[in-house]
């Protein structure tokens, strides 16, 4: 098969098709999503989205059971959630190959924090495979399948955002067809971990490091490339392409297997060249690794937080840098919520309450930035309703009310288990879900309550309302965030409820509307300058000559909300954008 | 390194700068090149300033670039062509669409939108083109990133037909002809010597 532009994700979704893999299960994050939904349209499978990481990790570890190899995606705070399954399939192993592809996003260009998906290694005590681009995410991911069955082990395969989203040429191959596929075979001592089998699984662990230990020592997923003996420098990733990029004739150890790390070769490599440097980006986890197999390195000053570029590392290597032009002051440009997004209404809401808004993850959490400025915090997904209960606990709630704000996939991914809590133990927070029918941040998902699987099946949809009420929620209402009125007053009435209060905010993602509404446009005569729209943060509008409002018809979807908060009707219905030379 | 041709694309999450790189991209491969290419999706893509890295040639190492560095700076809007200059090295070239899309702090009127770019970015030898008025030209003004690569594709040597096969095997069967006529605008409004003809 002839070369192809793809990029990592692609090139993964690819690696585990060719690998022979059945069954996929993952949660959308970026920068990791894409790989699940490439791999579901492909033949012969069938994948799935999960609520969460950790029941995606399940159904991949049932289906590896039961002899399906089997693909987890997933980004990497996504890990922590499935820990709990990882940490201990490390010990029972798998029935066949079980590969995670796991996304990391240094320099977090969408996510809440920065972790080193490589640390798990060492942790979990399972393989991490890492390919430097996207031609490597194809062959390491169906390696990844190989060595999960040859050493009985889950397999993680480790990228980051520039890995992930990069495009780089990939020669794809055919389809592994596996005609033994592994039989099932109840065995107690490998699957059913009471302590007395985990103990004796727990030397088989061990035994396992070992045997992948000198398998590192002559796997081609580690190369070394000698050139000037003056410098060497091992690194694994896209770092590897920073460092030939800006030190051509250094010699190079490459990890494509960063754990465990061959000892031998590289005490070996150290000794074949006169100094040695580590590149790599978050963690000095090979800095350490190296350390600990008594490999002496030579510390440079690279930064830890914040993805690498070819410059940095030219920079901490002592390299004369290029002559920059003069920078232009412009203002910053954060993301924004689109023109016509549901979830301005529910914050229009919240902020005539005067609420205090515990947030949690996805496009909503762009409602904490001005005008609107209606978020407290954003921790990590589905943490808004715990924290909004906890911050009742600490006395709050009388004279400002206290709030959770939640998407529809969020609040199914671990926002169930908060709003159970808050019901169980007498809490009186008010739990918002601002269900916009998908997963939209991540680039419009399935997800439960959306009546659509991954494939494109009709699936039940999941009746939030219901379930609120069954988890013993009394108070449950629901309301059209365009209406703003009624979102006020409905907002009004259940912040002061002593009780647990569910508001479902149901109006679908601007996004999802293909056919958008005719523009409003900003009657100049009527306009008084007084501001109430500029307030919603939309960016089809703005402010023009003497602090009056003017609308963008080429962004304007006609929701209509600033029409709502116009005490002047100022704001009337115009035609389409070309017809009328608005650009 | 100077065997590797890097450009970089900047503008406005939603403007199309992705499907602009996956073109240009495909194009250099398709004329037998290495390719890398660099985006961020995500967060980044609502509303917020997007870069996106296409770097081509013999064999290209690194996805990335750095400030002083790329051979061409393409940008979709006047801010971001502000906002990413530094990364253009010295006698790079710059497409700039005169369009503006004001920031969230702009348009709230917390910070004056900045006065004076064109005439800066003129100084740094940008060459100006009002792509979404070519694009409403061509008949949609959602071809306007097709209509900046038409004007970035006079300064790269790639045979236009293997631009046209890219662009129509890329956009949606149905704008196939309004795409390539954008394109065919982009390029007679930023000419071989690369001033603006408009």
């Amino acid at each position: 098969m002839s070369h192809t532009l793809l990029s990592g994700n692609e090139a993964a979704a690819r690696g585990a098709w060719e690998a022979g893999a059945t069954v996929g299960a993952g949660y959308p994050g970026t920068p990791s999503t894409q790989a699940l939904e490439v791999f579901a349209r492909m033949d012969g499978v069938y994948a799935e989205w999960c609520p969460n990481e950790k029941v995606a990790l399940e159904v991949a570890a049932g289906a590896s059971m039961g002899g399906a190899r089997s693909f987890v995606t997933t980004k990497h705070v996504g890990v922590n959630v499935a820990a709990d399954p990882l940490m201990t399939l490390a010990y029972t192993g798998v029935g066949a190959g079980l590969v995670l592809w796991v996304a990391d996003d240094p320099g977090m260009h969408s996510s809440q924090n920065e972790q080193d998906s490589r640390n798990w290694g060492p942790f979990a005590r399972v393989p991490v495979l890492e390919p430097s681009d996207s031609a490597e995410a194809l062959t390491f991911v169906r390696e990844a399948f190989e060595l999960s069955e040859r050493f009985d082990t889950p397999v993680i395969v480790r990228v980051t955002t520039r890995i992930a989203h990069s495009k780089g040429a990939v020669e794809a191959g055919e389809r592994l067809e596996r005609e033994d596929a592994r039989p099932y075979e109840k065995d107690l001592g490998k699957w059913v971990m009471m302590p007395a089998m985990a103990r004796a699984r727990r030397s088989s662990v061990d035994e396992r490091v070992e045997q992948m230990t000198r398998f590192a020592e002559e796997t081609k997923l580690n190369r070394v490339e000698m050139r000037d003996t003056a410098l060497g420098i091992v690194t694994s990733g896209v770092c590897y392409h920073h460092v030939r990029e800006v030190a051509p004739d250094a010699s190079v150890f490459k990890l494509g297997l960063s754990y465990p790390v061959p000892g031998e070769a590289l005490r070996g490599f150290a000794g074949s060249v006169d100094r040695v440097v580590v590149v790599e980006e978050a963690d000095p986890y090979l800095y350490s690794r190296l350390r600990i197999e008594g490999v002496e390195v030579d510390p440079i000053p690279l930064p830890h937080a914040g993805e690498l570029t070819p410059g940095l590392i030219g920079r901490a290597l002592g390299h004369p840098q290029p002559e920059v032009r003069e920078a232009i002051d412009v203002p910053p440009r954060p993301p924004l919520m689109c023109p016509g997004c549901p979830h301005r209404g529910a914050y229009y809401a919240l902020k005539k309450a005067k609420a205090i808004v515990m947030g949690d993850i996805g496009c909503y959490t762009l409602g904490a930035l001005p005008p609107l400025a209606m978020m407290d915090s954003c921790v990590c997904m589905g943490a808004s309703v715990g924290m909004a209960h906890g911050m009742t606990l600490a006395g709050h709630g009388s004279t400002r009310p206290v709030v959770a704000v939640i998407g529809d996939s969020t609040f199914v991914h671990s926002g169930i288990t908060g709003l159970s809590d808050a019901v169980y133990n007498g809490g009186s927070a008010t739990v918002c879900i601002l269900d916009n029918r998908i997963t939209a941040m991540t680039g419009h998902q399935h997800n439960p309550v959306t009546g659509k699987t991954l494939q494109g099946a009709d699936a039940v949809e999941m009746d939030l309302e219901a379930l609120a009420r069954s988890l013993g929620v009394e108070r449950v209402r629901t309301v059209d965030p365009h209406d703003l009125e009624a979102s006020v007053e409905v907002v009004r009435e259940e912040v002061v409820a002593d009780e647990v209060s569910v508001i479902v905010f149901r109006a679908p993602c601007a996004l999802l509307i293909k056919e958008p509404e005719q523009p409003y446009a900003v009657d100049d005569e009527a306009c008084t300058a007084c501001g109430a729209c500029i307030q919603l943060g939309c960016p089809a509008i703005s402010t023009v000559e003497g602090r009056k409002a003017s609308i963008d018809i080429t962004l304007c979807v006609g929701c209509g909300d600033c029409v709502q908060v116009c005490r002047f009707s100022a704001i009337e219905l115009t035609g389409p954008a070309c017809d009328i030379g608005g650009v | 390194m100077s065997a590797t041709t890097t450009v970089v694309l900047a503008g406005v999450g939603g403007q199309g700068t992705i499907l602009g790189a996956d073109v240009l991209a495909k194009t250099a491969m398709a004329a037998g090149l290495d390719v890398k290419l660099s985006e961020v999706h995500g967060m980044a893509q609502r509303g917020g300033a997007v870069d996106t890295v296409v770097r081509f040639g013999e064999a290209v190492a690194s996805p990335l670039t750095d400030p002083g560095h790329a051979d061409h700076l393409v940008a979709f809007e006047l801010t971001e062509a502000a906002r990413m200059i530094g990364v253009l090295k010295a006698g790079g070239r710059l497409v700039v669409n005169t369009r503006v899309i004001d920031p969230l702090p702009v348009l709230i009127g917390q910070v004056e939108s900045p006065e004076g770019l064109e005439g800066r970015l003129a100084e740094e030898g940008a060459t100006f083109l009002d792509a979404e008025a070519l694009a409403c030209d061509a008949g949609s003004p959602k071809s306007a990133n097709i209509v900046l690569l038409g004007a970035v594709s006079t300064g790269l040597s790639f045979p236009v037909e293997l631009w046209r096969e890219v662009i129509a095997e890329r956009v949606p069967p149905a704008t196939v002809d309004v795409n390539l006529h954008a394109f065919e605008l982009g390029r007679r409004a930023c000419g071989e010597g690369g001033e603006c003809l408009l």
